[in-house]
């Protein structure tokens, strides 16, 4: 096999990631590293300018609580949050990001990032919490305050490495381990703390679309579970793990449905022309209170939905036309009507250009007039991203200065946003169970996170101890792939069809028909029991053992392999939390039909994991839910 | 597919060892055809239509057809970034419905490469141990607003 170079990086800070959370981290470790005299890397898979879910660029900010206008507070957002999550959320954590975050988009607008604004100077609200933006370079921008901040202060960034494990001392983490996807190299990266900010995980359950919109997933497929199982692996206590998201978006190219409801109040009906959320209204009993707060959790939302979807009325149209005709109907003659459609028109456009360009292909190529006819909305697939709707993550500690006599033993441990394991900090879908924090959040949390970093670093700031053995070891773990392909691959004559080993792309169409079919995926209408959990986790065990036999033609397939080991852990860690959680409580997000309803008196608590890399054991845990709002 | 390369526009970003869309896809898809010297997308099915490719491309060689499982044919979705703004143009399948342009701007107020990170609002303590972030409290209040804080606020 090639001969691969080993790199050691020494570094005070290491950020793992260079997406939302990873440039918040960078910036602010940066300036309290220079302080200190300490040195802060980034090492990111692709290129920071359009790396992570920002990629293509938002259209808008969806934290910002504008507590400068005196119209929300604090206590606004808790509210908000612990009602759309069905009571389960750490109110410190979200109350942690909520009170830095208007700091951050304030920031987002110095470094240059146009924030709409009306003609007092206000910034245009999209919603309660939402800013609108001209957001196509939203990444570009935020990419470029991190790297000008890492010069300043003599850091470095890496590109095109690929982190796949952790590196653990004892109870420590101690940095990370990787490779480089164009050339043979394997990085080794020593810190004195790690931030873990490397996002969420899709294409762990099949998508809808299995031909060439494979990829087409609504959170991007290079959002592989890298945080997940750096976590889980180094022995960091995760929690909400069952909470996947599953986003309502417009039907397969899932372009976003935010600004239709929220800024041209548009409705959403069946195929007759029925209100779902009136018509199935008496179903928000069933899960009072959450089911009658206002606005109604996005999960319950999906849920009327689907009702309609399962008892055959489909389509649901999200009705563009009439919204559009209300909104010029409110002008006071024609030619105000006709440049009120005009700015709609830019705006409804604008809102697919930034964030999902398929979105404006798939409406061109069907003829789409938004102001004629209405166009199909659906529900997405499942996917892991704890800053947004969803909520699995690392269980992290909160500030101090926000918990109460109750929540202190519980939600405390030293350093805000530290998991677990001692030096390991995460950020953005890396945590859990803080969410809604969203692009701009997640850059907050990573702010909040590298001073607390920076400041354990202060306390703590002895050499990064590694053990050359499990260098050693890792490293030829990692390279296996290869090594396996190179071994076999000629003893066939088609190199895909081999008995001695699978390749990522199969291995991945294994896991996801098996999350599909077993773990309430898209074709089991987001169902499954504690029977089907059980055959799932029996076949997770065969894939488990079968990913020692992946491989790679190249480095790309390399990258793949690993990509796909994640994803396997993050399932499992979910298979197994859905189990544990012996109710119903998102019917939106996946129903436990052995356990249709929700149980407030035994399972207002977290569902916490851990994870023995050694033996391969799991542990399961059940952690009170306590508010500090209340 | 996906994105594609327009043979006779890709220049193989002249040989140089870094080509343009080979360094930004968030997927890892494009590279070089070392024969050729064109580059195109290794695998499809993992693109996720995000333009990243198509905007840096020095010659616009990188185009996108929709995902052919299911957007009909014959419609076009074009970008032209500069580093001010960026241009859109949009076909519809139907020749009847006029194409449309639309241009927004990408930035606002700071040249490109020059976000200058630090020093936009005062930092409140040196303390590593206070939840004052850089640029807070200050950078935490507008003109605007009636609220200031003077300090991170608790609950
Ligand atoms: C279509 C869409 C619409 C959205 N709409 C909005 C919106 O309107 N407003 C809003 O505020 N938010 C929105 N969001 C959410 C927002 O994008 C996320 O909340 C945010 O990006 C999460 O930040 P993060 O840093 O955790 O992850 P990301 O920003 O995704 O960053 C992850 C980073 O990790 C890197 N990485 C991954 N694996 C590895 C590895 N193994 N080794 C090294 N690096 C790795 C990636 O390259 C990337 O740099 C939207 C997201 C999508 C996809
Ligand atoms: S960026 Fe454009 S010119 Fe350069 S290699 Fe890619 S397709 Fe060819
Ligand atoms: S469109 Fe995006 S995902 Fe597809 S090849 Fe280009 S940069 Fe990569």
């Amino acid at each position: 096999m090639a001969d691969f170079e080993t790199v050691t990086v020494e570094t005070d800070l290491l950020i793992c990631g260079g997406g939302m959370a990873a440039c918040g981290a960078a910036v602010e470790a940066a300036y309290w590293a220079k302080k200190h005299g300490l040195k802060v890397t980034v090492v990111d898979k692709a290129a920071m300018d359009r790396s992570g879910a920002v990629a293509m660029g938002l259209s808008a900010i969806n934290q910002y609580v504008d507590l400068n206008s005196g119209n929300n507070t604090l206590k606004d957002y808790l509210d908000y949050v612990r009602n759309d999550l069905m009571g389960i959320t750490r109110e410190d954590l979200v109350g942690s990001i909520a009170r830095h975050v208007d700091s951050t988009v304030h920031l987002f607008e110095k470094w240059g990032l146009p924030i709409w604004k009306d003609k007092e100077g206000n910034y245009v609200h999209e919603g309660r919490w939402q800013l609108m933006i001209n957001g196509e370079s939203y990444k570009v921008i935020v990419a470029e305050a991190a790297k000008n901040a890492l010069a300043e202060a003599d850091g470095e960034y890496f590109e095109r490495v690929f982190i796949t494990h952790p590196l653990i001392d004892g109870d420590k983490c101690v940095g990370a381990i990787g490779f480089s996807v164009r050339e043979n190299k394997v990085y080794v990266f020593k810190a004195k703390a790690t931030m873990v900010a490397m996002g969420g995980a899709v294409h762990v359950f099949k998508p809808r679309s299995t031909g060439e919109g494979f990829g087409r997933s609504w959170y991007p497929p290079f959002n592989s579970g890298a945080s997940a199982f750096f976590t889980i692996y180094g022995g960091a206590e995760m929690t909400c793990q069952e909470v996947r998201f599953i986003p309502v978006r417009f039907k397969d190219a899932y372009g976003p449905v935010g600004a239709w409801f929220l800024l041209f109040k548009s409705i959403a009906t069946n195929a007759e022309g029925g209100n779902y959320m009136q018509d199935n209204a008496a179903e928000l009993d069933k899960w009072e209170p959450y089911g009658k707060v206002k606005p109604r959790p996005a999960n319950i939302r999906n849920w009327l939905m689907m009702l309609d979807v399962m008892e055959g009325k489909a389509p649901i149209y999200m009705q563009t036309a009439d919204a559009i005709k209300r909104i010029a109907d409110e002008a006071p003659d024609e030619k105000a009507a006709k440049k009120k459609l005009k700015e709609l028109e830019a705006e409804a456009w604008e809102d697919f250009l930034d964030m999902t360009i398929s979105q404006a292909i798939l409406w061109a190529a069907t003829n789409v007039e938004p102001e004629k006819k209405p166009s199909e909305i659906m529900a997405c697939d499942p996917y892991f991203i704890g800053s947004h709707s969803g909520a699995s993550g690392a269980w992290v500690s909160g500030p101090e200065d926000l918990q109460t006599d109750e929540t202190k033993n519980e939600y405390f441990w030293g350093y805000p946003h530290m998991t677990t394991v001692s030096g390991m900090f995460a950020a953005g879908d890396a945590s859990g169970a803080s969410s809604h924090k969203f692009s701009s959040g997640s850059h907050a949390e990573g702010r909040i996170a590298a001073k607390a970093a920076i400041s354990y670093i202060v306390d703590n700031n002895i050499s990064a101890n590694v053990d050359q053995g499990m260098i050693d070891e890792l490293t030829a773990e990692i390279l296996k792939p290869l090594e396996t392909f190179e071994a076999h691959s000629g003893e066939t004559t088609d190199p895909d069809i081999n008995p001695n080993y699978i390749r990522p792309t199969q291995f991945m169409y294994r896991l996801q028909k098996i999350m599909d079919e077993y773990a309430g995926g898209v074709s089991a209408q987001f169902k499954t029991s504690d029977k089907l959990l059980e055959k799932g986790m029996e076949l997770l065990a065969f894939l488990k053992e079968d990913a020692d036999k992946l491989a790679a033609k190249n480095l790309h397939e390399l990258m793949r392999c690993w990509e796909n080991v994640h994803r396997m852990y993050q399932a499992d860690a979910h298979v197994r939390s859905i189990h544990f959680r012996e109710e119903t409580r998102w019917p939106g997000y996946y129903f436990r039909s052995d356990k249709p309803s929700m149980d407030n008196n035994n399972w207002l608590a977290f569902c916490n994991c851990k994870y023995d890399k050694d033996t391969g054991d799991w542990e399961m845990m059940k952690k009170p839910v306590k508010y500090i709002s209340q | 597919m996906p994105s594609y390369v327009i043979g006779d526009k890709c220049d193989g970003c002249k040989a140089l060892d870094k080509t343009a869309c080979q360094h930004i896809c968030p997927n890892d898809l494009m590279v070089l055809n070392k024969e050729t010297m064109k580059a195109f997308n290794q695998d499809p099915h993992m693109c996720w239509e995000c333009y990243s490719c198509v905007k840096i491309c020095p010659t616009q060689a990188i185009e996108v057809r929709g995902y052919a499982d299911f957007i009909p044919l014959g419609a076009s979705v074009t970008a032209m970034r500069s580093s001010e703004d960026i241009m859109w143009t949009l076909q519809f399948r139907s020749k009847e419905i006029k194409p449309k342009r639309f241009k927004f701007p990408i930035r606002r107020g700071v040249a490109e490469g020059k976000a200058q990170p630090f020093d936009h609002y005062p930092t409140g303590d040196d303390d590593l141990k206070s939840p004052t972030l850089m640029c807070e409290p200050e950078g935490l209040n507008t003109e605007r607003g009636p609220v200031k804080m003077d300090q991170v606020p608790t609950l």
